[in-house]
């Protein structure tokens, strides 16, 4: 699977009212999008509408398209496929990711189960090979323990190695480091920008922090009020933001950092 | 938990806790409230230890805490969540309260009619305005902040530091902030104090804490700060990305 693609996505509640209006992007493998807006811009809408997870009363139009096949609106049957070894989703919150009544170790051989067939000693080798890739250190121990048994961090690590585990041609991670602390933020992201160029996969990276978000990305889709205002190099838009959603996001952010950008060697 | 630590915050400046997870900064946060004894050591008020003078802490020292959405009651209009200290602490009721909510509110710049709403019907942004209005209302001396911004995006987080710089300003507060956000912590604070697994591991001016790092903690924290490319005074290149 080499790419893809959301062509005039909209997502509509019940009654009308248009959440996402005509989003338009391209990902191929190996390329990086960043994703970027405020509160109720439509990020997190536009990630649940490509993987086809919308909450009950929201409907998606448009197209998205999976190396020129239509997933928006296919099957379950397809989309189940399309979600394992096509597109993996890390989200936010890894809690919500985690069954909390069973072992870290049984959540990973989950998918290597389906999507590979892995079973016994198969499986769980490869569940410690998925454990270690994410850089845990012992395996073995975070295999054996509850989600609530280890922190904030490794639990994003093991969500993480969930979703690689099928070997996913693109990877959606929607703000995976918000609710993590300084430093184990920058080691997460470091940990998905290596697993990233390894695979060779391609990266929808969602978030609201224009410095995290230009750090992992190349090209960056601004979103404001559910519609995509501008697109670009993430160089070229942190220097010369055209729309003027862009320009208060690129100014918000620089006299967020301001002081401490001058303080800093 | 937290060992032979020892800092002292200064009337009218801003100071910060800063330290990875687990390092102690919630454990402190607890110690300042009087939530928590020390087993040794102490903390002192004005001087004076805390004991037995949780009304004179309380007076002083109002604390504004992370989550906007788990710290306000939502049972309880935002009137009686901003009145709450100035009943409990028995400094007004009636018409002078309800003055002071409406002056509270309007100190944060949330509508008069605020006052008759509750907590679901505002943004996170507006929530975590209401818990400042609450904490402002009974005029302490210091804000206790913990992570005050940090569920909230950019521009919010932005217009919420203005306001507490404000709050700084025009009411002479002292600020004591802790959170791993550097960028918040120049903005808000003039000193610093790192904590490392329990200890003090490095503390003075925030400039010079994070501008020139000593402890090896300290200099993790300043690395793994996301940097924004083309920053002021920082060459742009392809490799800052």
């Amino acid at each position: 699977m080499r790419l893809l693609e959301a062509e005039n996505l909209t997502v509509r509640t019940a009654d009308g009212r248009e959440l996402l209006q005509d989003v338009s992007f391209r990902l191929a493998r190996g390329d990086r999008l960043g994703l970027i807006g405020e509160s109720g811009a439509g990020k997190s809408l536009t990630v649940l509408a490509v993987v086809g997870l919308l909450p009950a009363g929201m409907a998606a139009s448009g197209r998205v398209l999976l190396d020129g096949e239509p997933i928006l609106g296919a099957p379950e049957r397809v989309l189940n496929t399309v979600r394992g070894r096509g597109i993996a989703v890390v989200f936010q919150d890894p809690l919500a990711a985690l069954d909390p009544l069973m072992r870290v170790g049984a959540q990973v051989a989950e998918p290597l189960r389906r999507h590979r067939g892995l079973r016994g000693a198969a499986a769980r080798r490869a569940v410690l090979e998925a454990l270690a890739e994410v850089r845990l250190s012992d395996p073995d121990r975070i295999a054996r323990s509850y989600p609530h048994e280890i922190s904030g961090g490794q639990r994003q690590r093991v969500a993480m190695a969930m979703a690689l585990a099928c070997e996913p041609a693109f990877l959606i991670a929607d703000e995976p480091t918000a609710a993590l602390d300084g430093t184990v933020q920058a080691e997460m992201l470091a940990l998905l920008d290596r697993l990233v160029t390894a695979r060779g996969m391609g990266l929808l990276f969602v978030g609201h922090d224009l410095a995290v978000v230009a750090r992992i990305s190349h090209r960056i889709l601004v979103l404001e009020g559910g519609r995509a205002v501008e697109e670009g190099e993430v160089g070229d838009v942190l220097r010369a933001p055209s729309h003027p959603h862009t320009r208060d996001l690129v100014s918000a952010a620089r006299r967020l950092h301001g002081a401490l950008e001058r303080m800093l060697p | 938990m937290l060992s032979e630590v020892s800092f002292e915050v200064t009337a009218g400046r801003g100071l910060a806790l800063v330290g990875e997870s687990g390092a102690g900064k919630t454990t402190l946060v607890r110690l300042m409230l009087g939530l928590l004894r020390p087993r040794t050591g102490q903390v002192l008020l004005d001087g004076l230890p805390l004991r037995g003078r949780m009304r004179a802490l309380r007076h002083a020292v109002q604390p504004v805490f992370q989550d906007p959405y788990s710290s306000l009651d939502p049972r309880r209009r935002v009137d009686r969540i901003v009145g709450e200290p100035l009943r409990s602490l028995g400094i007004a009721r009636g018409a002078t309260a309800t003055a002071m909510v409406e002056e509270a509110l309007r100190t944060v710049g949330l509508p008069p009619d605020a006052a008759r709403r509750y907590p679901h019907e505002f943004s996170g942004g507006q929530r975590q305005r209401i818990a400042i209005a609450r904490a402002i209302a009974a005029s302490p001396r210091v804000l206790l902040a913990d992570e005050p911004v940090s569920a909230l995006d950019t521009a919010t987080r932005l217009r919420l530091l203005d306001l507490l710089a404000d709050l700084r300003e025009s009411r002479r507060l002292t600020v004591v902030l802790v959170s791993h956000d550097l960028a918040v912590v120049a903005a808000l604070c003039e000193e610093t104090v790192v904590l490392d697994r329990g200890r003090v591991v490095e503390r003075g001016s925030t400039a010079e804490v994070l501008g020139s790092p000593r402890h090896p903690c300290t200099r993790r924290l300043v690395a793994a700060v996301p940097r924004l490319p083309g920053a002021a005074n920082r060459p742009q290149t392809r490799s800052d990305l």
